[in-house]
C-alpha cells in the first residue's frame, strides 16, 4: 500500500529551529483529515526526536510515511550513539549538557515521551556511527 | 474559562494576539518542556519562566492556544513571529511563577490531573 512520502533534513547547528519539521507533519495530517488525538501524539514524538537529534546527534534526517490507518517515521542520524538504551529509557536518566537544560530540555523524558506516545519504537545504535529510530503511530482508530 | 479570562486574572499584557474567546480547560507551569509534553491535557494554558523559541513550539504540539511568560519577561521577535503564525496568543503578567499558578487554579483552573 503506498502512502504520502516526506523527507526533512534537521540542521544540528541551530537549536531554535528543532521542531520545523514536526510542525509541518502535524500541518499535513490536520490537511488530511486525521483525528486530533493521533496527529497530537505523532507530532509530540516527533519534535521530542528531533530535539534529541538536535541536542546529541549535530542533526540528521527525518522520513515520514503517511498511510491511511497509520504513520510510520524514520529519524536517521550520525551521532555518537546511545551506549545504553534501557538506561536511556528511564524516565529522568539524561546525557544532556546543562546548557541544553537551560533550553527547556534534557530532563530524560524525550524517548520515554516518545514510547509513550507510539505504538511501536525501535532503536537500532551503533556507537560511533549513530542512530535510527523507527516509530509507528496507529491513527483514525 | 477562556484567554481573556486569564489576563484579567494575572493582570497580564498581551503581546501577541491569537484568538482570545478560546476555552482554557486547564494549565501546566514549567520550565521543563518534555515535562509539559509528557503530562498536559488538552486545551490548556502553558505558564512559564522560560523564554525561546521551543516553548512557541511546544505549544504547537500541544495544541495550545496561550502561553504566559511569567515575571514580566518579553520575549524577542523570532517567539513573537512564530507565535503569530500559529495563532497562539503570549501574555506576560508580572507575577511569579507560584503566584501565577495559583490565581488562576483559585479561579477553577486545575491541572487536569487527579495527582
Amino acid at each position: 500500500m503506498s502512502g504520502i512520502h516526506l523527507h526533512y533534513e534537521v540542521s544540528g547547528e541551530d537549536f531554535t529551529r528543532a521542531g520545523e519539521a514536526s510542525g509541518s507533519v502535524k500541518k499535513r495530517l490536520k490537511s488530511l483529515g486525521y483525528n486530533t488525538d493521533a496527529i497530537r501524539r505523532v507530532a509530540i514524538a516527533m519534535y521530542e526526536a528531533e530535539i534529541n537529534m538536535v541536542i546529541h546527534a549535530d542533526g540528521g534526517y527525518c522520513d515520514v510515511d503517511i498511510f491511511p490507518d497509520r504513520v510510520e517515521i524514520l529519524l536517521a542520524d550520525h551521532g555518537p550513539g546511545i551506549p545504553d538504551v534501557d538506561k536511556a529509557m528511564q524516565e529522568g536518566y539524561s546525557t544532556a549538557p546543562d546548557n541544553v537544560r537551560s533550553l527547556g530540555f534534557g530532563a530524560g523524558m524525550g524517548l520515554p515521551n516518545i514510547k509513550k506516545y507510539t505504538d511501536e519504537m525501535r532503536i537500532e545504535t551503533t556507537i560511533g556511527v549513530g542512530t535510527n529510530l523507527y516509530l509507528t503511530v496507529k491513527v483514525n482508530e | 474559562m477562556v484567554v481573556k479570562d486569564i489576563i484579567d486574572i494575572l493582570e497580564g499584557e498581551i503581546i501577541c494576539e491569537g484568538d482570545l474567546t478560546k476555552e482554557i480547560k486547564t494549565a501546566c507551569g514549567s520550565d521543563m518542556m518534555s515535562d509539559v509534553l509528557a503530562f498536559v491535557k488538552d486545551q490548556s494554558v502553558l505558564l512559564t519562566g522560560l523564554v525561546n523559541p521551543q516553548v512557541v513550539r511546544t505549544a504547537e504540539m500541544m495544541d495550545m492556544a496561550c502561553i504566559v511568560f511569567v515575571r514580566g519577561k518579553d520575549p524577542d521577535q523570532s517567539i513573537i513571529d512564530l507565535a503569530e503564525m500559529r495563532d497562539i496568543t503570549l501574555i506576560k503578567t508580572k507575577y511569579r511563577m507560584f503566584t501565577a499558578c495559583g490565581k488562576l487554579y483559585a479561579n477553577g483552573l486545575s491541572g487536569g490531573t487527579k495527582i
